[in-house]
Parts: structure tokens; C-alpha cells; sequence
């Protein structure tokens, strides 16, 4: 099979699957065999192609031209090889984690749910694989109309508030934002595909680079980058498997990872880092890395707290990206990698938690590591992969953010770097602790264990393991990432 | 046979009319309606086929040589907007024998097709002829079958909408009548493209400027520019389904092209946009419809209205392309107006199933309907996306032409007040999708299930092709832009 037929599969497999999840929803067992297989099957299929890419090759797909200049067209390139890796691996855990939360929870209409998530990943897949700007957006919006009846899955009042602050941020942003970027940038660039180096240099400068900048940045609303980040907590009235999957990997990683694609392939890094326009982007990623945590400090309810926590650590890659340099990009990108597998696993927690013993405040947390041990051990890990601490995968990000930081001179992002560090083990850390070592032992009689139903502990089991893995191999994704060609 | 083509098209909905008119039996009068809608693509893809290949065609009424009789001339531009009116006639006939049938006393049954024959034949003839006051004469026609055709709507308060049309339209078409008067004394003659051709030295004489004025307000009322789109609201609103589905789609479509007519290829570019401020004027009103319209409708309880609301806000993308005046504008104005009919006749259409199963279209009355009616309610969402622009649709490809015009004019603000204006759609769609998915059925819901597949084709037809013409844009962008460079280099 050629890389070209790769990327036709890996588009069709999860819509095939949204299908099929429908015509065999008369039998729930089989239902989700379909979206397993699904899920393992995309997985080779991308798999299968990022070894192509790690030899170098960079598979096309030109669909057809909408209009002149307009194609629906993808090309593989190594961000959005990894990105594309990371989703659909965590795809074959977030399902395994489903059946076990959605049933443990009775809730209705799964059908829709397993549907509405296959397209939703089958259009990350298309954001992973674009070729050029226009079909990015067009499967940006996808995503977001996509996942929003599964953030109003619960239909109540609550969720139909959720949705409409959703649905207005992201679409507002990128079709108010986003949108005339795009138009701006293929009158003055004359394109839209994305290219090493950037398609703006020598087309644009100064004020024109800084405000295409900002329109960009803010337009792709789904990077939450402050002030647009309010969606992001919206959307935690989701079910969790919701907010694990699409609220801490596809949806925001689909926006940094387009921030970050952005930078490389339509400024270039020269361009932005010789105009200078990039220094208020470093501030405001900054701003909002720190801000983020403050919040996250102060939310009590355990899913708000770590949304806010999303939003401080997709500040992260933003800043990757801002600091336009060739570690700035890897750090920023491995991020990407890194927070994915540490935050599922912390959201995989918070719904077990809720499965399990129905609590959702983190105060109401005490002492219930003695009858989810097993949870609360993974909570902890997730932690410190997020904090960044060895043995696990967050440290690499971080590390080569800091190196990248250094690079471009700008020792103070350094600084903010430790200081959110700290933020992070604040609001992190006595989570587990508490729930371990809080509240009093009931005398006597060693606690019963009450853990939540077996699939989700295996998928909570397979990404606590992703993060110590990721942190004894990330060469893999590092030889990857410097792929990227960044001239 | 081949060389007659333009008279066909205007004479067979004519005489079917005329035929129609003694049926005393609405199956049968429909059953004639259908066939002459069936046929009229047919005609008029042909005569795309040939000016698209072989240039404008000229007729010859009667073998009248023009100026003296009338001309038909069909170049791309017409030729477009000709197979836009048939191609929705022909999808639509399919839908009303049921819908009709359910809204309107059996024995106006026939009126009701005589009358849709009437308004097919005179928005045809607006759109194929060349002469000025043929085109009055066809705009008549068209305008007092569609005081019928609303009249003929359940809602007592029809009649009142139709009365409201009848008087706005005749101000309309006297003022219209006026304008060509001024032309024809000034030019002596009513061909337009003679008109054209005398004009030039004369331009900016009193009688050709009153002349212009008396022609754009007339036939700005007829296309529902803000702010003289009040007769719209109520006589979409309370019109029988099919006729709204109908007429948002064709009647207002006609109205611009007959604008686009007289400012590019009669008056010329040169002369209204450079020498006028035909733009300026153009443009604050276009905007003042796309926000004004887009927030009423916000606010309508009645989803028909609502509808009727964004059709007035969505005409001001369309006259905003013709006020930009530039290549990309004019494509987008123009391609807006064949996207347009795709998605709010898909709407309108589903409104009407609505109306068939539940008999209102009240958002109350909407409440948890996604549930028993999912594939309509989808159409729903579909056909609203387009509204919206979401990419993918139509609608993206008429706001990325929209958006382009403004940015190759340097017109920042204007690109950000597209779509800002487009996000207020978002509310108002959102409302409705709001209610039908997540709220608790409605007494009338709770019933409702999926419409018969006579209507349920059509409507998912239109609703598929909003799709698919965001997709593939060949055949609609294609022909717009080759219709905008025609408009821009004037007919000379």
C-alpha cells in the first residue's frame, strides 16, 4: 500500500466506522467491537505511515479544487505525523475507557455518543494530514460542530449552556479570526499551501506580520489561548470520556498544533522572529501559562481544575511556537505528546472517581485513595508527568521548551517555566495525597476496595504506563521532530 | 427546434397556465405543473450548454428584428439564473402535490398551479428578455400571481400579507415603469442593449440619473433591499409552504439579476460605480440588512418568519457583492444567489414538512421534534450550516468571495463585518436547533414522525446539494465568474 492510499484510509476508517456503530446498535457488545476495530485499525494505518515518514517520505493527496486555489488537498509532514499518532493511539484507550464509563453510568443515547466521537476523529485526521489552510479549516469546523452533541450529550440545562458557550467561542473565533486571516493570507501570499519556510516571507512585514499574527492566534480559538479560553471549562459538562480524549487531546491539540503549524509553514520562524511581532505572543503565552494555574488553584470541582490546568499547559506549545526557534518548535511540539498521555490519564481518573464513588469536588476527595488505590496511584503519576518531574514524559517537553527559551535569549520564559512548575504541583499534587494520606482510617478494619469497572482501569493502567515509557524513549519522537523542516 | 429554445421557455409555462386554468381537478392540474417544471431545465440546460460554448444567443420575437420587436438574448449571466428558476421549479413540484394539498381548499387547488405556471412564466421572461418594458411586463405577471399565490395561504393573515405585497409591489413596478420611461425618452428605444449603446454620451444628463434612480429604487423593492424588504416578513410567513420554498428561492433571485441588468450592462460600471455613489449607498444598506434582518430574526417565535428574516439579511450578501463591484465581489454576489436558493428553499421545504405533520411553525411547537423527524431536523442543520458559511457548504464559497472582494479592495473592516454578521446566524439557527434536539416534546411533537417520501426527496435533494456545490463549484462558481466578467465589461 503507498502513503497516498494511507492517508484516503486513515480519513475513511473512523467514518466508515460512524457507519456501521449505528446499523449494529441493536447489540451494544458488537457496537463497540466496531468502534474498537475502528480504533486498532486506524491506529496501523498511521502507524504504518509514520514509518514512511521516519524514512523520509512524505505522502500526498490532492481530493480536488474547490475553487481556484482552493484544494482539499493533505500532505504527511512530521508535526502532523505526531499528532495524528498520538490521537489515534489514544483513541484504542479512550474506547476501551468508554464502554467502561458509559455503561458503568447508564447514560443514554451511546449510540450517538460512539458515532459523533469516530467523526470526530476521523476529522482530526483530516487537521493532522492538511495540506494547506483551507483544508485545515474545513475540518477544524468539522471537529467543532462534531463534538459539540457530545458535549450537550447529557441534555440538560447545564449542558445546553455548555454548548452554546462552545459553540459560540470556537466558531465565533475562527470564522471571525481565523477566517479573514485565511482570506488575507491567500490574497496577499497568492496560496494557501503550507510550505517549509513560510508562505508570508518576503510577502508580508512588520504591522501586516503582527496583526496577521494576532488574528491567527486568537482565531484558532481552540489553543485557548487567554482571553478565549472560556469554552474549554464549558465543555467539561461533557461525559468524561468526552473531555479526556477530545477536551484534553484532539480538540486543544488540534488547536496548538495548528498554532504551531501556523508559525512553521505560513510565517516561517524567520520571518516571525525577525520581525519581532513574536515578542507579545511569548507575553501572552506566558500570561496565560501563568493564569491558567492561578485558576486551576482555585476550582474546587475536580474536571474545572484540570481544564484550567489544559489551558495553562496548551500555553505551553503556544510558547513553543512564539519563541521561533528550533527548540522552541520541538519543545513545543513534544508537548503536545507529552501533556496528551498525562492529561487523559488524569481526566481517565476523574471519571472513575465519578463512576465509582459519584464524586465530582476535589475537596470531597479525602481519603478515598484507600478504596481506589489503584486510581489514585495513577492520578499521581499523571501528575507528575504534567509537573514534570523524571521518571516521566512531561519532563522532555518542558526541557526543551527551557532550551529553546534560552536559544531565543529570553531567559525570563525560563523562569515562568519553574514558577508554573510549581503552580502545577500546588494544584496537582495534593489530589492524591490527600485522597492517600487525609481524613481518618476507619479503625480496625482495612477499607474495602470499590474501583471503577475493569476497562477503565486498563485504560487508566495503559496511559499511566504511556507516561513512564515516554520518558525512558522519547527518541523516537524527538528524531521525528526534527523532521520538521523549519527553512 | 434547437433555434426556438428562448421562446420556449417563457411560451410552455404560458400556455400551461392557460390550460391549467380549466382543470377542475388538483391532482391533474399538479400532474401538468410537474411535467411543465420537468421540462423547463431541460430548456434552459440547454441553453447554458450553448452560450457557454458558443456564446450569447439572440431571438427574435416573431421574427421581429430588434429594436423594433423584442429581443430575447440569453448570455451566461441570464442563462444561469434561468436554470437556477427551472431547476427549483423542477425539485420543488414533486414536494407540493402533498404539502398543497394539506394547506389549501381542494376546489384553489388548480388556482394554486395556474398561478405557480403564471409566476414560473413571468420570472423567466424577466430574466430572458431584452427589451425594458417586455421585462415590466413579465415582472407584472410574476408579481399578481404572487399576490395569489400567498393569498391562497390557510392563515387569514395571508390576505393581509398579499394585500401589503400588492401595494408595495405596484409602487415598485411604478416606479420601474417611470425609469424606463425616462430611458426611452431620452434613447428612443427600449432594447437594452441599444439603450446601452446611446447612453454613453448622455449619461449624466437629468432624465438618464432620474431615469437610473426611478429603475434601482422600483426594482430594489422588488429583490427586498433594506430598507424597503417589509412586504417580505409576512408574505413568506403566511404563504402556503410550497410558494415560500418557491419564491425565496426564484423571486427575489430575478429581482437582482434585472438590478445587475440595468447598473452593469445598461448603465456600465463606469459610469454607476465610479461616477455614482451607487456603491457607497449599495454597500450601507447591504450591511444595514445583513445585521438589521440577521438580529430581528433573531427574535421571531414563528421559524417561517425567522426564515423569511435571514432571506432579507442573506440578500444583503448578495447586494454586497454587487456594490464591491470587483471581480471577486460580483462572483460572490452572484454565486451567493444561486447558494442562496439551494439552502433557504431547503429550509423553507423542511418548514413545510414541519407544517405537514404538525401544522405550525411555532418554536414552541418545535420543542424535542429532532427525535421523531431526526432526518428532517438534520436537513435542518445541514441547510442552517450553509446559512451560517460553515466550510464545506455553500455558504463558504459565497463568503470566501465575499471576504476576498473586500481584502482585494483593502476593505479590512468590511471583511470582519461579513463575518461577524455571519456569527448572528449562528443564534438564530442555534435556537431552533436547540429546541428541536434538546427540549422536552412538545404535545404536538410527541406525534410528529418523518414526512412522506414525495416531500422528504426533494427536500433532501436541496439540502445534499447545499453539500455538494460547497464541494464541487465547477458548475456554480465557475459559471458566476465568467457571468462577473461579462457584467464588468458591460454589453457593448
Amino acid at each position: 500500500m503507498n502513503g497516498d492510499t494511507l492517508i484516503g484510509l486513515a480519513l475513511l476508517i473512523p467514518l466508515i466506522g460512524a457507519v456501521f456503530i449505528p446499523l449494529t446498535a441493536w447489540n451494544p457488545n458488537l457496537r463497540e467491537t466496531v468502534t474498537l476495530l475502528t480504533a486498532a485499525s486506524l491506529f496501523f494505518m498511521v502507524a504504518a505511515m509514520a514509518m514512511r515518514v521516519l524514512d523520509g517520505a512524505r505522502p500526498e493527496l490532492e481530493v480536488l479544487e474547490v475553487l481556484p486555489g482552493l484544494r482539499l488537498a493533505f500532505e504527511v509532514e512530521p508535526l502532523g505525523m505526531l499528532f495524528a499518532c498520538v490521537a489515534s493511539t489514544l483513541w484504542i484507550v479512550n474506547s476501551i475507557y468508554s464502554i467502561g464509563y458509559m455503561r458503568g453510568n447508564n447514560e443514554p443515547r451511546q449510540t450517538q455518543f460512539y458515532v459523533c466521537f469516530a467523526v470526530a476523529l476521523a476529522s482530526t485526521m483530516g487537521i493532522a494530514f492538511a495540506a494547506n489552510l483551507f483544508t485545515l479549516f474545513l475540518f477544524y469546523e468539522v471537529l467543532t460542530l462534531s463534538t459539540y452533541p457530545l458535549v450537550t450529550h447529557k441534555a440538560d440545562e447545564n449542558a445546553i449552556n455548555g454548548g452554546r458557550v462552545y459553540l459560540l467561542i470556537l466558531l465565533g473565533t475562527s470564522m471571525v479570526l481565523l477566517l479573514p486571516a485565511i482570506v488575507a493570507t491567500a490574497v496577499i501570499a497568492g496560496t494557501l499551501d503550507f510550505a517549509p519556510g513560510g508562505i508570508l516571507s518576503g510577502k508580508a512585514d512588520g504591522a501586516m506580520v503582527g496583526m496577521l499574527l494576532a488574528l491567527f492566534m486568537f482565531g484558532i480559538g481552540k489553543a485557548a489561548l487567554m482571553p478565549f479560553h472560556r469554552w474549554l471549562p464549558a465543555a467539561m459538562v461533557a461525559p468524561t470520556p468526552v473531555s479526556a480524549l477530545l477536551h484534553a487531546v484532539a480538540v486543544v491539540k488540534a488547536g496548538v498544533f495548528t498554532a504551531m503549524k501556523v508559525v512553521l509553514y505560513v510565517f516561517g520562524i524567520d520571518l516571525l522572529a525577525g520581525s519581532g511581532q513574536n515578542d507579545w505572543l511569548i507575553f501572552l503565552a506566558s500570561a496565560s501559562l501563568l493564569i491558567g494555574s492561578l485558576v486551576a488553584l482555585t476550582k474546587d470541582n475536580l474536571k474545572a481544575r484540570l481544564a484550567y490546568s489544559t489551558v495553562s499547559q496548551l500555553a505551553y506549545v503556544v510558547l513553543g511556537a512564539a519563541l521561533a526557534t528550533s527548540w522552541g518548535v520541538i519543545g513545543g511540539s513534544m508537548h503536545i505528546a507529552m501533556h496528551a498521555v498525562g492529561k487523559i490519564t488524569l481526566f481517565f481518573c476523574a471519571g472513575a472517581i465519578y463512576t465509582a464513588a459519584h464524586k465530582t469536588e476535589v475537596s470531597e476527595l479525602t481519603g478515598l485513595g484507600r478504596t481506589m488505590p489503584f486510581t489514585f496511584a495513577a492520578f499521581l503519576i499523571g501528575s507528575l508527568s504534567i509537573i514534570g518531574l523524571p521518571p516521566f514524559g512531561g519532563v522532555w517537553g518542558k526541557w526543551y521548551l527551557a532550551l529553546g527559551a534560552l536559544d531565543a535569549g529570553h531567559v525570563i520564559v525560563v523562569a515562568v517555566l519553574m514558577i508554573s512548575s510549581l503552580l502545577n504541583i500546588a494544584y496537582l499534587l495534593p489530589i492524591p495525597l490527600k485522597a492517600f494520606f487525609g481524613g481518618t482510617a476507619a479503625a480496625g478494619r482495612p477499607a474495602k476496595i470499590k474501583e471503577a469497572p475493569l476497562p477503565c482501569l486498563i485504560a487508566i493502567g495503559l496511559t499511566s504506563l504511556g507516561c513512564l515509557l515516554l520518558f525512558f524513549y522519547p527518541g523516537v519522537i524527538l528524531q521525528l521532530l526534527q523532521l520538521i523542516p523549519l527553512r | 427546434m434547437r433555434e426556438h429554445l428562448p421562446a420556449l421557455q417563457v411560451v410552455i409555462p404560458l400556455l400551461g397556465a392557460v390550460i391549467c386554468a380549466f382543470l377542475r381537478r388538483g391532482n391533474l392540474a399538479w400532474a401538468l405543473a410537474l411535467a411543465i417544471s420537468l421540462i423547463m431545465p431541460v430548456v434552459a440546460g440547454l441553453l447554458l450548454q450553448q452560450v457557454l460554448s458558443s456564446g450569447p444567443i439572440s431571438y427574435e420575437m416573431g421574427g421581429w428584428e430588434p429594436p423594433f420587436g423584442i429581443e430575447y438574448r440569453v448570455d451566461v449571466v441570464n442563462a444561469f439564473v434561468l436554470f437556477l428558476v427551472s431547476i427549483i421549479g423542477a425539485v420543488i413540484m414533486p414536494y407540493a402535490r402533498l404539502s398543497v394539498a394539506a394547506e389549501i381548499a381542494p376546489e384553489r387547488v388548480p388556482w394554486f398551479y395556474t398561478m405557480y405556471l403564471l409566476c414560473l412564466c413571468g420570472l423567466l421572461g424577466i430574466t430572458i428578455t431584452n427589451d425594458a418594458f417586455n421585462a415590466f411586463v413579465f415582472l407584472e405577471v410574476s408579481s399578481l400571481s404572487t399576490y395569489t399565490l400567498i393569498a391562497l395561504g390557510k392563515d387569514r393573515r395571508a390576505l393581509l400579507a398579499a394585500y401589503q405585497y400588492l401595494i408595495i409591489g405596484t409602487i415598485g413596478a411604478t416606479f420601474y415603469v417611470v425609469g424606463v420611461g425616462f430611458l426611452y425618452t431620452m434613447t428612443g428605444t427600449l432594447n437594452l442593449s441599444d439603450i446601452a449603446g446611446r447612453i454613453g454620451s448622455i449619461e449624466n444628463s437629468r432624465p438618464i440619473l432620474a431615469g437610473l434612480a426611478f429603475l434601482t429604487v422600483g426594482i430594489s423593492l422588488k429583490l427586498a433591499l433594506f430598507p424597503l424588504h417589509l412586504w417580505l416578513p409576512n408574505a413568506y410567513a403566511y404563504a402556503p409552504s410550497t410558494a415560500t420554498a418557491f419564491l425565496s428561492a426564484t423571486a427575489t433571485k430575478v429581482a437582482v439579476y434585472l438590478l445587475l441588468r440595468f447598473l452593469f450592462s445598461v448603465f456600465g460600471v463606469g459610469f454607476v460605480f465610479n461616477e455614482l455613489p451607487v456603491s457607497e449607498v449599495l454597500l450601507l444598506l447591504s450591511l444595514a440588512a445583513m445585521f438589521g434582518a440577521s438580529i430581528v430574526a433573531v427574535f421571531q417565535e414563528n421559524i417561517k418568519r425567522m426564515l423569511a428574516y435571514s432571506s432579507v439579511a442573506q440578500i444583503g450578501y448578495i447586494t454586497l457583492g454587487v456594490a464591491l463591484a470587483n471581480k471577486s465581489g460580483l462572483t460572490g454576489g452572484i454565486v451567493h444567489l444561486f447558494n442562496h436558493a439551494l439552502m433557504k428553499g431547503g429550509l423553507f421545504l423542511v418548514m413545510g414538512a414541519i407544517v405537514y405533520r404538525i401544522g405550525s411553525v411555532k418554536i414552541d411547537d418545535l420543542a424535542g421534534i429532532g427525535r421523531q423527524m431526526p432526518l428532517t431536523m438534520c436537513a435542518f442543520v445541514v441547510a442552517g450550516l450553509s446559512i451560517i458559511g460553515a466550510p464545506g457548504t455553500v455558504g463558504f464559497i459565497s463568503k470566501w468571495y465575499l471576504a476576498a472582494g473586500s481584502l482585494e479592495l483593502g476593505l479590512w473592516w468590511l471583511a470582519f463585518l461579513i463575518v461577524i454578521s455571519s456569527l448572528i446566524s449562528v443564534v438564530y439557527i442555534g435556537r431552533v436547533v436547540e429546541a428541536a434536539w434538546f427540549r422536552e416534546p412538545s404535545a404536538a411533537a410527541r406525534k410528529a414522525k418523518e414526512p412522506p417520501l414525495s416531500m422528504m426527496g426533494p427536500m433532501l435533494l436541496l439540502v445534499a446539494s447545499t453539500i455538494y456545490f460547497g464541494i464541487d463549484t465547477q458548475l456554480t462558481a465557475g459559471i458566476a465568474a465568467r457571468a462577473a466578467d461579462i457584467l464588468l465589461m458591460g454589453l457593448k
